[in-house]
């Protein structure tokens, strides 16, 4: 601790150009706050995806139905120990640029298959009296300011009803919570009961199924044994684990996603490579200065740490600021597109790596001129003044 | 006060001094330029990929053409009109007529999964039926090798941009739809088109492998001039048998790809202004740093009768040079990386895949090296003005 005060004497010493510094290290965080979030994001909570949870859809595409029938017949395949479905409803919310997933499904088989969303014993039984009842997610509610008991005007885009009429009206009866920070919390459920009797087309027919598996282990062959049931007939499947189904869905984006993490990190690594060079410069302009500390009788080893210790500060300073801001601002402010990216927020094993990043900058920068400085004998340091 | 003439002089003098000394700083000016060189090169590639799906779609679009969906649909993907609608729009005043009646093509839009190359996942490729007018509704569409699918047959022709994202849309092979081979017997061209993007074949054989019964997604017209669409759209929208929505290809095709646009810009803005700031604060490190390795030479300058300005702008001239220097780099690698590049992604709105080609243009290219000019004039500034402020005295004591 008796050289905190030389580390920050040197630290003032320049003071525009460690202010400098820290400011670039922060944006180069906050920056990688942001891609980690974004990235996260853009793979739509693969992580969150259920192991034992199978997803059957249409084989030829995921636009086409399936018969209602086919849930009993799942049930019936070896190693399922539950199905249920859902349908994509794609309705609007006063503005097409309200984007969130809402889904007609079966109440009770839909939160059992999904025990991650968190729902209270009165909010379900509310549901299950409520025909016109709808179940929100927490996130979903704040956004738009929805309270138990509001009434919510969807208009449709593809389902009309029977009558002609494009608005649905539900009841806000449940608003649940997610389990874990990745649980998707934009969802709008309601009754598919309803909308079945309601819709004026495709009745009995419904978007894809959900499978929970007895044993991850033979999800597999599962999947294999419920295509094989539906082989040959009008409506084939194709069955997939709840994971690859979301990589799937999530690789659409295609190559860009992937360029666009690349080019920014690239930009970080430069953002970085720019600060760390600095840094390393300003412990060059003193090496004559080291070689006095040593001709004071300093060792190599506390020179070095002196040395390390002022650039891992700035390191931790900057790092630490633009890592904190990120995390606000993602946090905190949310996903920046409105609603393109549902599950925004920085995973754990991310901050660890920033954080990591942020010592080995300091680390880097300091100890490698500092090392080519250790070299020099000390004769040699002071002359070179 | 010295003259213009002297002033501009000693500006030339100083200014050639200090880049005639960048070399001695060569590591910290580097840095610094390669920093903007990084900021332009993103920002311009980030960019060249909205302009380069607004192209395409803009490219999609004839002034004479019209869209006719079901009232609320918003895409053709979620649109739905019976045979007795499609049949009532075709008849509406306003259509240009061609040799077989009215140019007016009901169609049916639907996504089959195949493979992309690039990460070889599965994705939501359009498939599209048309009807007979459908070639000369769309008249930039060519076939460009092989012919056109016969009517009735289970035969398609595959987009350019198509056949080059996805796997298995090889002219000459076939794409499995519901257990049956349909054969690829052409590859067409839209010049540059969304269509490229597309696979097309017969609407009455699509509705019956997709079992759509009679039924369509959407109309597409040729209207005898683009001035003629107010009237069709009133038209269509005053006639009690029906509730649609009536677009021009214009409005349609930029609706379209309005949320894809605005994720990529809205993204990229954020971390472009990001990385602008970056840059900004490496900058001035780096002219602060050069006013202070030469203290006592600007010193000098000043005790020989310099006046401040002319520093001032030495120093700004040299920090402009370096960021114009980095933004011409970055302008150029992202021309060189990123010009013609193709990819495809989803559109979230018609939730099927876009084809399309990065698009690099000069004014994209001018606004990156603009920005770099920005970011060197900040970085410039401020150590102009300390370099300038310097007490004479003091600083030809500098070590």
């Amino acid at each position: 601790m008796k050289y905190l005060h030389l580390l920050w004497a040197n630290l003032r010493r320049k003071k525009t150009r460690t202010i400098l510094t820290v400011l670039s290290i922060f944006v180069a965080f906050v920056l990688f706050s942001l891609l980690v979030a974004v990235e996260h994001a853009m793979d739509m909570g693969v992580s969150v995806a259920g192991e034992d949870r199978l997803v059957v859809r249409h084989k030829v595409s995921l636009i086409q139905l399936l018969p209602e029938s086919y849930e009993s017949q799942i049930e019936q395949v070896e190693g399922v120990a539950d199905a249920t479905y859902a349908t994509w409803f794609g309705g609007i919310y006063q503005d097409p640029r309200n984007y969130f997933a809402q889904f007609p499904v079966d109440p009770d088989e839909y939160l059992a298959m999904y025990p991650e969303f968190l729902l209270s014993e009165e909010e379900r039984a509310a549901w299950r009296e409520t025909r016109t009842g709808a179940v929100v997610g927490r996130g979903l509610a704040e956004k738009y300011g929805w309270k138990l008991g509001d009434k919510v005007p969807i208009q449709a885009t593809i389902w009309v009803q029977e009558d002609g009429s494009r608005t649905w009206t539900f009841d806000v009866v449940g608003i649940y919570d997610g389990a874990e920070q990745g649980t998707d919390d934009t969802q709008f459920l309601f009754r598919y009961d309803y909308f079945d009797e309601a819709r004026g087309m495709a009745k009995g027919e419904i978007g894809w199924y959900m499978i929970r598996v007895e044993d991850p282990e033979r999800a597999a062959a599962v999947a294999a044994a419920v295509d094989a049931r539906f082989a040959n007939s009008a409506a084939e499947t194709d069955t997939s684990t709840e994971k690859a189904f979301v990589q799937g869905f999530a690789k659409q984006v295609g190559n860009i996603g992937k360029m666009m993490a690349a080019v920014l990190g690239a930009v970080f690594f430069t953002i970085l490579l720019v600060a760390g060079n600095t840094m390393a410069q300003a412990v060059r302009e003193r090496t004559e200065e080291l070689g006095v500390l040593k001709a004071m009788g300093f060792t190599s080893r506390q020179v070095l740490g002196l040395v390390v210790g002022e650039s891992c500060l700035i390191s931790v300073l900057g790092g630490g600021l633009g890592l904190a801001l990120g995390w606000a601002l993602v946090t905190l402010g949310g996903d920046p597109t409105g609603g393109a990216l549902p599950i925004f927020f920085m995973p754990a094993p991310q901050v660890a790596l920033g954080a990591a990043l942020v010592v080995l900058l300091g680390l880097l920068a300091g100890a490698l001129p500092a090392l080519q400085a250790m070299r020099l004998r000390v004769a040699d340091a002071l002359r070179r003044g | 006060m010295v003259s213009p003439g002297k002033w501009l002089a000693q500006v030339a003098a100083v200014a050639k001094y200090s880049v005639m000394t960048i070399p001695q700083r060569l590591g910290a000016s580097a840095s610094a330029a390669f920093g903007i060189a990084g900021v332009v090169a993103v920002m311009v590639g980030v960019l060249s990929i909205a302009q380069g799906i607004e192209r395409t779609m803009s490219r999609s679009a004839a002034p004479d053409g019209a869209v006719v969906l079901r009232d609320g649909a918003g895409s053709e993907m979620m649109s739905g009109l019976g045979r007795e609608e499609t049949v009532i729009v075709g008849d509406t005043r306003g259509i240009a007529r061609g040799a077989a009646g009215p140019l007016s093509s009901a169609e049916l839009f639907v996504i089959i999964d195949l493979p992309k190359r690039s990460t070889g996942t599965d994705a939501n490729v359009p498939l599209r039926g048309v009807e007979e007018a459908a070639f000369e509704v769309r008249d930039k569409l060519e076939v460009i090798q092989g012919r056109p699918f016969e009517w009735g047959r289970n035969e398609v022709i595959v987009g350019v941009g198509a056949a080059r994202e996805f796997a298995g849309l090889d002219f000459g092979g076939a794409i499995d739809v519901g257990g049956e081979p349909w054969r690829i017997v052409g590859l067409f061209a839209a010049d540059g088109g969304i269509a490229e993007s597309e696979i097309w074949t017969d609407a009455r054989v699509l509705q019956a492998a997709y079992r759509r019964g009679d039924s369509f997604q959407s109309v597409y017209t040729k209207l005898d001039s683009a001035a003629a669409f107010a009237d069709f759209k009133d038209e269509l929208t005053s006639d009690p048998r029906l509730s649609v929505e009536v677009f021009t290809q214009d409005e349609y095709y930029s609706g379209q790809s309005a949320l894809l646009r605005g994720l990529i810009q809205v993204l990229g803005g954020i971390v472009t202004v990001l990385m602008a700031f970056g840059a900004v604060f490496g900058a001035l490190n780096t002219m602060y740093s050069a006013v202070s390795a030469r203290t006592r030479e600007i010193a000098t300058l000043r005790a020989l009768g310099f006046k401040a300005g002319p520093v001032v702008l030495s120093v700004l001239a040299e920090s402009l040079l370096l960021a114009l220097l980095g933004g011409t780099v970055g302008g150029v690698a992202a021309y060189l990386a990123f010009d013609g590049f193709t990819a495809a992604t989803i559109n979230f709105q018609s939730f099927s895949q876009v084809a399309f080609a990065f698009e690099v243009t000069p004014g994209l290219v001018v606004l990156g090296i603009f920005c770099a000019a920005a970011i060197g004039f900040v970085g410039g500034l401020f150590p102009a003005i300390r370099a300038a402020r310097m007490p004479i005295a003091d600083a030809l004591r500098a070590s």
